[in-house]
């Protein structure tokens, strides 16, 4: 088994930090996302065309390798929800900054995935990976089949299990402030998402406006008139400039923030999955242990086997999970950080761009008096 | 025809009595049409005259009963005691006159007599006098003006239409027979009594003002300034005038007699309480006004009523110290030769007014109105549904015309609606475009009464209070509309009379008089084959304008709502930031996010100016703009009135011709007489309304070239500011996000 491990570790051909979504295209209902890599050999890169359906295949292989101890301790990268060509009002809501603008956001979120799959230290051994980004051929076009780790079970067990008391003060901690965190994060990504969206009908509204002031230009040599004409234009402009303004402010918004926002509550949702996989997992020891302790001695020694395996696994799961999540807090961390600098940066760009354009069109009009 | 007698005072006192003489003494002479045209004096055109000033001009029945009062006394006081103090008054009046005529020395009480009348009678005429020293000044000057304008008005009519300046003319005539017959006979049936009391008032707005006034100045001193204000033209306008006047001793004792019989009805009046003139001209004004008005404007198109209003301004600019100068000079030598030159070029400005009538008439002045209204600190008064908002409105200006440089009046807004219904009456007919104020709004003021202080109805005062700023403001800009008594009483007055009937201004039937007037006037564009092509342009982008403005106001609303939901859901994301950040483990980004939080707030409130910049330059602009139209349409309409009237009238008049010539091949001479008479009254009335429509049309023109003008320059102004708020609001925010960078940069 290790060699394997070591085997897949040399598998990966790829520099995970150089995988990008390149491109998009529309084909009826379908959605084929171009990835391309850079080869670890040099020259050269992967060019493939993948579907969301090839996603969910890497996101089941990735769950399902039962053969690597303590793989249910992993936070699995959070793959976005299913995007949709003609999106209904409640996958939008379900999609979030994702169903914003041109798929760019939705195929940045991709990337994301990808590239953290990638630089997984267990996952990117797996061969699924590979298969992924280089193989030419599509790989995940049958059906892909359910397991334990399939939402909906998952929410019907949620509830028994959600509220069990940790063995392991870290881990209790840890799901206490997950839960909070997730809610968090949840709503105010929501509540940023509000803020964009309203910018972006301010954008549209202006854009009417200064339209509709085009309009209102009365042809003709009287001067007076053109005085008036001269006004609507430049106030036309001056609202176009508005507009840009807007859109490009919603769009930093979505880009920076935004994307950090929404990756940040997925990745919490992720966590909380693998904390209550462990959960699971815990619940599990302690029944095995109950058993041996009600167990008649016929039984014993199997029920101590039973016992024994789930202690390990547990084990394994748990220590897993502590490194995990130790990654996961600096990552995500970081990644804020980052979100919120970029943000701040880009929003201090457009503000100073448009104040100087502000500027221009108010000299422009004191000119005019 | 009523307009026409009541502002042609100065020259045709003379031509009528002349032609009254020529008339009486050679009647052959004269050609068979004036001849006629003096045959239906004795009979239709006296009760003619009698009604129409009252039903005809203003056709409102406030006027009517506004004229009753009026009529009480004068006719109480001609009747009661003309015996002992007309005859009294009588010769002291003739001998002023005279000496004045004469240019001799007179006397310092004459002169305040005489200011002091024709302060108050040109208060009337000018529509807005207030300080008796002003008008003084500015009497003399417009009596000088007036004089060579309305010599050549009757030197023109005097040749073509022959019937218009006996038209004029009869009325007097026969009312000064009237009024005589009535003083002497002294038993008047009491339906009489009225008529002839009635033209008395005519004749009192008619000559007192100008006859007592304008004789002098005409018989000797007039000459000289007016060449030099109208130069060669008026040279030999002038020539026969004179002549005229100097032919007619006989009619000047008529007149004289004719003046006595005013003096004692208004001389007594004014004679006793001078100090209390003033007040009384407000006090009788708008009654008066409001059925001189129309008639001021009359004959000269109403180029003249400019006249005043840009005397009026201009003077008024002077500094008062200057102006009061200028009254020591005028007043003791007002009618002698040596001081005109001097009032002439105190009055420097005018010859330019002038000029610009000719043209187009420049309005640069109007910037230099110094005069600035503020609505302010809106109170609810009252409680429930009877409760009311007032305003607190404060005047500052360096205007003469006031008393004060600032000055405070609390008003409701019934009082504004009171305001502008007035406004409109006395000047919407004439083709002025009347600010409109905002509309009663029943569901904010509702929301106001029940006295929820949510942030609705805050909005909703506030747009109000602002609306009633520009509304106010507009109107005190406007150079006519500022001379009104009633602006003036607005703006000063503690106490005003509780305006009623406004409810007819309510919400949605202010909306439906706007569109009634729409329906009106495209239904009237229909019937009117449009002469002037200028007209027929404007309305069409009146109309699109309209229509643009409304699309426009719809926009701004959006673009307003979504600010304030940007506004809110920035306030709702700063909350969940900074919920965020009280869970957040790590410090340096729970830092980071509660000062997100707070950027966000602050964001929030940048949100908020912003909501409150687009709605108060822009959604309130164009709201504005789309009342104003609405009363640009309105103009347009009485332009169509004016016209329909004039239409009416000549149809009329084809009418008659055609049932004279029936009589005349009936041969039924006895009715031949009564049609020749209808005839030459409805050629008369012709005449007149064509005037009439043409003044309109002048003002409706000039009115909408000034408000085109001010919608540019408001526009700009609008945009400049708004440009500077949002300039600021951009800055603000790069400092806010400057601020908060470090922060940002701070964690890990």
């Amino acid at each position: 088994m290790m060699e394997e491990v070591k085997e897949t570790a040399s598998v990966l051909s790829v520099h995970d930090d150089s995988i990008k979504v390149t491109e998009v295209l529309k084909e009826g209902d379908t959605l084929t996302f171009i990835i391309v890599s850079q080869k670890l050999s040099g020259t050269g890169e992967y060019h493939v065309d993948r579907t969301y359906e090839d996603f969910e295949w890497l996101q089941q292989h990735l769950f399902s390798q039962g053969d690597v101890p303590g793989i249910q301790g992993v936070i699995f990268p959070p793959l976005p929800a299913k995007p949709q060509v003609n999106a209904s009002p409640r996958s939008i809501k379900q999609l979030g900054f994702l169903a914003l603008g041109e798929c760019q956001p939705y195929c940045k979120a991709l990337e994301t995935f990808l590239q953290q799959v990638a630089a997984h230290s267990i996952l990117s051994k797996n061969k699924a990976v590979e298969v992924f980004l280089t193989s030419s051929d599509p790989p995940g076009r049958q059906k892909v089949k359910k397991n334990i780790f399939n939402r909906l079970s998952q929410a019907v067990e949620e509830m028994r299990k959600e509220g069990h008391k940790d063995v392991d003060e870290f881990f209790q901690n840890e799901r206490d402030h997950n839960l909070i965190l997730t809610g968090c994060t949840k709503t105010a990504a929501e509540k940023f998402l509000d803020v964009v969206a309203t910018e972006q009908k301010i954008a549209v509204a202006c854009g009417h406006f200064s339209t509709a002031l085009h309009l209102c230009v009365e042809p003709g040599e009287d001067p007076d008139k053109q005085a008036f004409s001269r006004v609507c234009v430049k106030l036309s402009e001056v609202f176009e400039s508005i507009k840009k303004n807007m859109t490009s402010v919603a769009e930093n918004n979505v880009n920076t923030l935004g994307l950090g926002l929404d990756l940040e509550s997925r990745y919490q949702e992720a966590e909380r999955e693998m904390l209550f996989r462990r959960t699971c997992k815990l619940v599990e020891l302690e029944n095995a242990q109950r058993n041996v302790e009600k167990a008649k001695p016929v039984k014993k020694a199997a029920m101590e086997e039973v016992k024994k395996a789930a202690e390990t696994e547990f084990e394994h799961t748990s220590g897993v999970a502590k490194q995990e999540i130790a990654r996961f807090q600096g990552a995500r961390v970081e990644m804020l950080q980052q979100a919120l600098v970029g943000w701040c940066e880009k929003q201090l760009l457009t503000a100073k761009e448009s104040a100087d354009q502000f500027n221009q069109h108010l000299e422009v009009f004191r000119g005019m008096a | 025809m009523a307009t026409s007698s009541e502002r042609s005072p100065p020259p045709f006192p003379d031509s009528e009595d002349q032609d009254v003489l020529d008339a009486e003494e050679v009647r052959g002479r004269d050609s068979d049409e004036d001849e006629d045209l003096f045959g239906s004096t004795s009979t239709s055109p006296v009760t003619e005259m009698d009604t129409t000033p009252t039903s005809d001009v203003s056709m409102k029945p406030p006027s009517d009963i506004m004229n009753d009062p009026l009529i009480e006394p004068m006719s109480s006081q001609t009747g009661n005691k003309p015996a002992s103090e007309p005859s009294d008054d009588f010769f002291d009046l003739t001998n002023n006159v005279s000496v004045v005529a004469a240019a001799a020395t007179k006397s310092d009480d004459f002169v305040d007599i005489l200011g002091s009348e024709t302060g108050a009678q040109r208060g009337e005429v000018v529509k807005a006098d207030v300080t008796v020293e002003a008008t003084i000044d500015r009497s003399e000057v417009t009596a000088g003006v007036i004089d060579p304008l309305s010599q050549q008005e009757a030197k023109q009519t005097s040749t073509a239409p022959v019937i218009d300046l006996s038209g004029d003319s009869q009325p007097v005539t026969s009312k000064i027979a009237d009024p005589l017959v009535a003083l002497f006979s002294d038993a008047p049936p009491a339906a009489e009594a009225k008529k002839p009391s009635s033209a008395n008032v005519d004749l009192f707005d008619d000559e007192e003002g100008s006859d007592i006034f304008a004789e002098p100045l005409q018989t000797k001193p007039a000459k000289q300034p007016q060449k030099s204000l109208f130069g060669e033209p008026d040279e030999d306008v002038f020539g026969e005038p004179l002549g005229a006047i100097s032919k007619k001793p006989v009619p000047k004792e008529l007149k004289e007699k004719s003046v006595t019989t005013k003096v004692t009805a208004g001389g007594p009046l004014q004679d006793s309480k001078p100090a209390d003139i003033f007040s009384q001209a407000a006090a009788s004004t708008p009654s008066v006004t409001s059925t001189v008005n129309p008639k001021t404007n009359g004959v000269h198109s109403e180029e003249d009523g400019d006249i005043f209003a840009e005397a009026t301004v201009e003077l008024s600019l002077d500094s008062p110290r200057n102006e009061r100068k200028k009254e020591a000079t005028a007043k003791p030598s007002a009618p002698a030769p040596t001081s005109l030159p001097a009032a002439a070029s105190l009055a420097k400005p005018q010859p330019p007014a002038l000029e610009e009538l000719e043209e187009e008439e420049e309005e640069e002045e109007e910037d230099k109105f110094d005069i600035f209204v503020s609505v302010k600190d809106p109170e609810k008064i009252g409680d429930g549904m009877n409760a009311y908002m007032a305003y607190k409105v404060s005047t500052q200006t360096t205007l003469p015309m006031f008393r004060n440089k600032t000055f405070t009046v609390r008003r409701r807004f019934s009082d504004f609606l009171g305001l502008y219904e007035k406004l409109s009456e006395k000047h919407g007919p004439n083709g002025f475009i009347v600010p409109p104020p905002p509309e009663k709004s029943l569901l904010g003021m509702t929301k106001v009464k029940v006295g929820k202080e949510d942030s609705s109805s805050t909005d909703f005062v506030e747009r109000r209070r602002g609306a009633l700023e520009r509304y106010l403001q507009r109107v005190v800009n406007h150079p006519s509309l500022l001379q009104d008594p009633d602006v003036r009483e607005f703006l000063e007055r503690e106490e005003l009379p509780r305006a009623v009937s406004t409810q007819a201004l309510s919400g949605a039937g202010f909306l439906k008089m706007i569109n009634k007037a729409t329906d009106a006037v495209s239904k009237m564009t229909i019937k009117m084959n449009e002469s002037d092509v200028w007209f027929e342009e404007k309305l069409q982008e009146v109309e699109s304008a309209d229509q643009q403005f409304r699309k426009l106001h719809a926009l701004v609303e959006s673009l307003v709502v979504h600010r304030k939901e940007l506004s809110l859901n920035t306030a709702s994301f700063a909350k969940s930031a900074a919920m965020l950040g009280s869970a957040e483990d790590n410090t340096a980004l729970s830092r980071a996010l509660s000062q997100l939080a707070e950027v966000e707030d602050k964001m929030e409130q940048l949100h908020q100016e912003q909501a409150a910049s687009d709605t108060f330059t822009f959604a309130e602009m164009i709201a504005d703009y789309i009342r104003l139209l609405g009363a640009v349409r309105g103009s347009f309409d009485h332009r169509m009135k004016a016209w329909q009237r004039w239409q009416d009238a000549q149809s009329m008049l084809q009418k008659k011709r055609e049932t004279e010539a029936k009589l005349l091949w009936a041969n039924k001479p006895d009715k031949l007489q009564l049609a020749k008479e209808e005839i030459a009254e409805w050629e008369a009335k012709v005449t007149q309304y064509e005037r009439d429509f043409e003044r309109v049309s002048a003002t409706v023109r000039k009115e909408v070239i000034r408000f085109e003008r001010e919608k540019t320059k408001n526009c700009k102004r609008q945009v400049i500011t708004y440009l500077e708020c949002l300039l600021q609001s951009q800055q603000q925010l790069i400092k806010y996000w400057e601020a908060f960078l470090p922060e940002a940069k701070a964690i890990a």
